[in-house]
């Protein structure tokens, strides 16, 4: 962490250009098109020195030149997976920000969709067992009152 | 009943959740591990800084174990690591390759001037092509390169007498007897 | 000589809440009642000597005392007084002794505000709470003491970081805190309940108002930190899900689902079991969200500096009050048995669809959060997990929930019939999908995304006055009639309207700052301009200043729209000296359909400086949406409940004992 800390700081330190948390009016493509692609990318890839931030916020100098390295990329023409393959082979799952499937994020990807669809099994079960306990327990002329009463309250 | 355990189901959860949280807290949860151990060094050929003739390239590594080595003049603790370098560099136990991150050839030249110039070789990346190659995460870092040309170790940080002694010189021993 | 009396005040707020608890479990279980009324002064004793240790540590801050760590390390004599003041909690023993004063205050008020619940529940409610306040105060005193003295004393601090000088700062963390802490009396009331062995629709009558203050002050704390994120940050990014963000959202989603399961106990008697887990799975969230700042397990631009040491002691501190609690659950919980039932179709079993999906939600967050960690530890892989996950995940899993909103609102509880519902919901659902196309037609990005936001805010706020209008019969009946009614209506009612319309404005600004958003930027000269969705921002000059304890960079912005002049605003670039840290203020023009977001960077020789400029429509909504739910908790607070309602029914209907109790 602190070593994390350190070379943050240094480059921090060493920056001249515009220490803007965005890219610079000089990076942006002149074509739209390619420049919404470049911009969706940098949102996809986590700056590795800033690590709570992705290349498109971030300010430092490394996240500027991973920046460069995705538009050279784009200009020879890699489609946006093998751009983002391409920074995995160098820094590893951890630089993607949406975490691929594979078979140590199954649980992560797998889990909360479990949940729902247990915990909706379970409800039905639950609801329909105990739903067989509603005989009813008013007669119609308080079930008639009662809902009298319930409709002044606004219920 | 099973309904009886049902109720046990939160407290085992969480239990098994304490357990990751405290093996997490020996974790440093920055740490990036790198993708090269074990692979080729990337190819790369570099200028030199100014005043030199010869850059760094792959070339120069082949045959050898080598401590290949990214730093910056605008790098305070790769400053601080330097002597250590020199003293390395001095013991001429393996040869250190400098890749001068960001720099100018200028102030690559002066800073070496300055401080001295431990490296049997040194080139400049200025456009931080090679040390997203090498997944170099900040500066100083430092790599263990066998005579294949393949990474061998990668150092976080400035390398300490501590680390040198305990751990890279050990290993560069070991590579230089196979 | 203040630290030490803050010192010394704290040892002893450590031994009066041992002392409570111990008292108060063996007074509960010797059945005596002297200590019943120990119990209720204990609490305001704790209170007032962790005020006075709180009061100290203001002091020091106030005069400057560098003699005192924590005061040197974040504060600076060139501070503004009310920053110098903010920085008592702007650092790690700092807000750990708010979390202790708010703790604290909360077990006061109880003292104060809960004069008519049984003596043997309120007593153990207390000494549940006291043992919780003495971990946190022997955590405080043992690894992360607010008044360890420096030697030597430096000459003057090393200020605060300036992102943090800044009037959000000194609102933010005490409202979080305040919604965290809160729900530490509901869970105190909780294992209150669980040790008495049964709970009923008077415990949960009595539990509400806390749950919904807790509730309603993490709402506006999120809100207050999203805002402060929106304007602070120079890019207009109000929500990153960082592992911090989420450690407010989790006991958020959790405690949103404990007032809905709440209200369904309080109504029908059902529901216990799952009730109280949920009380104790919100406050267990907001412990966890502690750890996660103060340990360093995770690395985020909100975290304190990193301890193990701390780590270790907090992870001790939730083993005994997280483990403890739900081994209790474990043993108790069968003998909560329900007395309600509720048919298929009915508000009961659309709540229980709502709780389902929260918590799934709130499962996805904290996997989202704690995965990384979790990979670390049993292999040499690292995975990290940002925003494009959770827009992939929560997003429509929320979009569901939303669906369902108008629905429940307009059923009746035990039994409803969907067809009468279908029918009045028929002009909602007609205008949201309108709404959608118009959306869709009209956009110029993301129009898919927009026009889904659109329909769902439609159809949630829609539909929740088309039930309000039934409620009341509008148009049914005459003018003045439904007047009447309104004026009847429990504030449960209200409370329900406000809060679901502010979740439907919340949805569609949501919508319109995430889906339409615009930006762009270049180098300008004084007197040249960019173009953005038709404003143009012409940069008129750039003044350097030096003020307090920074220089200032700023650029004067005249903003105009078709040619014709709509103001100017100022961007500007702080350099701070001390810490050496550049922070960006941006210049926003807010109005109702959106706002003008523009910043200025550091200048180049010949080319002029940047300035972004970025265009986020509905903007201000964001932050009128969650007022509105804020308000919604406000009057929920204050509907009497089932008490209020029957006191109008005639003796005869009355069913079964009724109680006293209640917060009043």
């Amino acid at each position: 962490m602190m070593r994390a800390l350190i070379a943050c700081l240094a480059l921090a330190l060493a920056l001249t250009s515009a220490a803007l948390a965005a890219p610079s009016p000089d990076e942006a493509f002149a074509d739209a098109a390619t420049e919404h692609r470049a911009r969706g990318l940098y949102t996809q890839l986590r700056c590795v020195v800033c690590q709570s931030q992705s290349i498109d916020e971030s300010g430092a100098s490394l996240a500027q030149d991973m920046r460069i390295v995705v538009r050279e990329r784009l200009v020879a023409g890699d489609t946006d997976a093998e751009i983002l393959d391409y920074m995995q082979a160098r820094y590893g799952d951890y630089v993607l920000m949406l975490p691929p499937l594979q078979a140590n994020t199954l649980v992560l990807w797998g889990l909360p969709f479990f949940i729902l669809l247990l915990g909706g099994v379970l409800i039905v079960v639950y609801v329909r067992r105990q739903a067989r306990g509603l005989a009813s327990e008013l007669s119609p002329e308080e079930e008639a009152e009662l809902a009298a009463l319930m409709d002044e309250e606004g219920q | 009943m099973m309904g009886r355990w049902l109720a046990f189901i939160p407290l085992v959860v969480f239990a098994v959740m304490a357990l990751y949280f405290g093996m997490g807290l020996r974790e440093d949860p920055s740490a990036i591990p790198s993708q090269l151990i074990d692979e080729p060094l990337p190819a790369f050929d570099l200028a030199p800084v100014a005043g030199s003739e010869q850059g760094l390239s792959n070339a120069d590594l082949a045959g050898h174990v080598s401590l290949v080595n990214v730093f910056g003049s605008w790098c305070p603790p790769c400053a601080i690591e330097h002597p250590m370098l020199m003293q390395i560099a001095r013991s001429g136990v393996v040869p250190i390759y400098g890749v001068d991150w960001r720099d100018t050839p200028e102030a690559g030249a002066a800073w070496l001037a300055r401080h001295g110039n431990p490296y049997t070789a040194v080139g400049l990346d200025p456009e931080s092509h090679l040390a997203i190659d090498l997944g170099i995460t900040g500066a100083p870092e430092s790599f263990l390169v066998d005579a294949a040309g393949r990474v061998r170790y990668r150092h976080v940080g400035m390398i300490t007498q501590a680390d040198w002694t305990e751990t890279i010189l050990p290993l560069i021993r070991e590579l230089d007897a196979s | 000589m203040i630290a030490e009396l803050g010192q010394a005040a704290l040892i002893l707020a450590f031994v009066v809440a041992l002392l409570q608890a111990v008292l108060g479990f063996t007074g509960v279980a010797v059945r005596d009642p002297v200590f019943h009324r120990f119990a209720r002064s204990g609490a305001i004793v704790q209170f007032v000597l962790v005020a006075s240790a709180f009061a100290c540590l203001t002091a020091l801050f106030a005069v400057s005392d560098f003699s005192v760590m924590v005061v040197a390390q974040n504060s600076h004599t060139l501070k503004p007084m009310i920053y110098k003041l903010s920085g008592v909690w702007g650092n790690h023993e700092g807000s750990m002794l708010l979390w202790a004063l708010i703790l604290t205050g909360y077990t006061a008020a109880l003292s104060l505000l809960g004069q008519h619940v049984a003596p043997r529940l309120i007593t153990l409610t207390f000494s549940v709470q006291s043992l919780i306040t003495a971990a946190f105060i022997a955590f405080l005193i043992f690894t992360s003491n607010p008044f360890a003295r420096l030697f030597p004393v430096p000459l003057d601090g090393a200020d605060l970081n300036p992102l943090l000088q800044d009037p959000g700062l000194a609102s933010h963390p005490p409202m979080l805190y305040a919604g965290y802490v809160g729900f530490s009396i509901t869970f105190s009331f909780a294992v209150a309940a669980l040790i008495e062995g049964r709970v009923d629709a008077r415990w949960a009558r009595i539990v509400r108002p806390w749950a919904l203050t807790a509730w309603t002050f993490l709402t506006i704390g999120i809100a207050l930190g999203a805002s402060w994120a929106y304007y602070e940050l120079g890019w207009g990014g109000w929500w990153a899900w960082d592992p911090v963000e989420n450690a407010s959202l989790m006991p958020w989603l959790a405690g949103t689902a404990f007032i809905h399961s709440l209200r369904v106990m309080e109504k029908r008697d059902t529901l216990k079991a799952w009730t109280i887990l949920l009380a104790l799975i919100a406050f267990s969230l907001s412990l966890a969200g502690t750890f996660l700042v103060r340990s360093g397990v995770l690395t985020s631009v909100h975290a304190f500096a990193v301890d193990p040491e701390r780590g270790v002691f907090i992870l001790g501190i939730l083993i005994l009050v997280i483990g403890g609690s739900l081994t209790l659950y474990g043993l108790r919980a069968g003998q909560l048995k329900p007395t309600g039932v509720f048919a298929e179709v009915s508000r009961e079993s659309t709540l229980l669809v709502n709780n389902l999906f929260l918590a799934a939600a709130c499962a996805l967050v904290f996997f989202g959060t704690f995965y990384p960690l979790f990979i670390t530890t049993v292999s040499d892989e690292t995975i990290s997990i940002g925003a494009p996950f959770y827009h992939a995940t929560f997003i429509p899993m929320m979009a569901v929930l939303f669906l369902l909103v108008p629905v429940s609102v307009m059923l009746a509880w035990k039994r409803g019939k969907l067809g009468p519902i279908a029918k009045k919901l028929t002009p909602a659902f007609i205008a949201a999908i309108a709404a959608g196309l118009i959306a869709l037609w009209v956009a110029e990005r993301e129009a898919i995304a927009g026009a889904i936001g659109t329909a769902l805010a439609v159809w949630v706020g829609l539909g929740v006055l088309l039930d309000l209008k039934s409620r009341v019969k509008l148009f049914e009946i005459d003018f003045a009639a439904s007047w009447a009614r309104a004026k009847r209506l429990p504030a449960g009612v209200w409370a329900m309207t406000v809060a679901h319309f502010g979740l439907a404005v919340l949805i569609f600004a949501v919508t319109g700052v995430s889906a339409w958003k615009d930006e762009t930027s270049a180098f300008l000269m004084p007197g040249q301009s960019l173009e953005l969705d038709g404003y143009s921002i012409e940069l008129v000059d750039v003044v350097r200043s030096d003020r307090e304890n920074f220089v200032s960079q700023a650029g004067t912005l005249a903003v105009s729209r078709n040619g014709r002049e709509l103001g100017q605003m100022i961007a500007e670039r702080r350099f701070y000296p001390v810490r050496e840290m550049t922070t960006t203020e941006s210049a926003i023009r807010t109005r109702l359909d959106g706002d003008l977001y523009a910043t200025i960077g550091e200048g180049i020789e010949g080319r002029g400086w940047p300035v972004h400029a970025y265009l986020y429509p509905l903007a201000i909504w964001l932050w009128i949406g969650s007022a509105l739910l804020a308000l919604g908790g406000l009057l929920a607070i204050g509907d009497r409940g089932r008490r209020a309602l029957s006191a109008r029914i005639p003796a005869a209907r009355k069913p079964a004992p009724s109680y006293e109790g209640g917060m009043g």
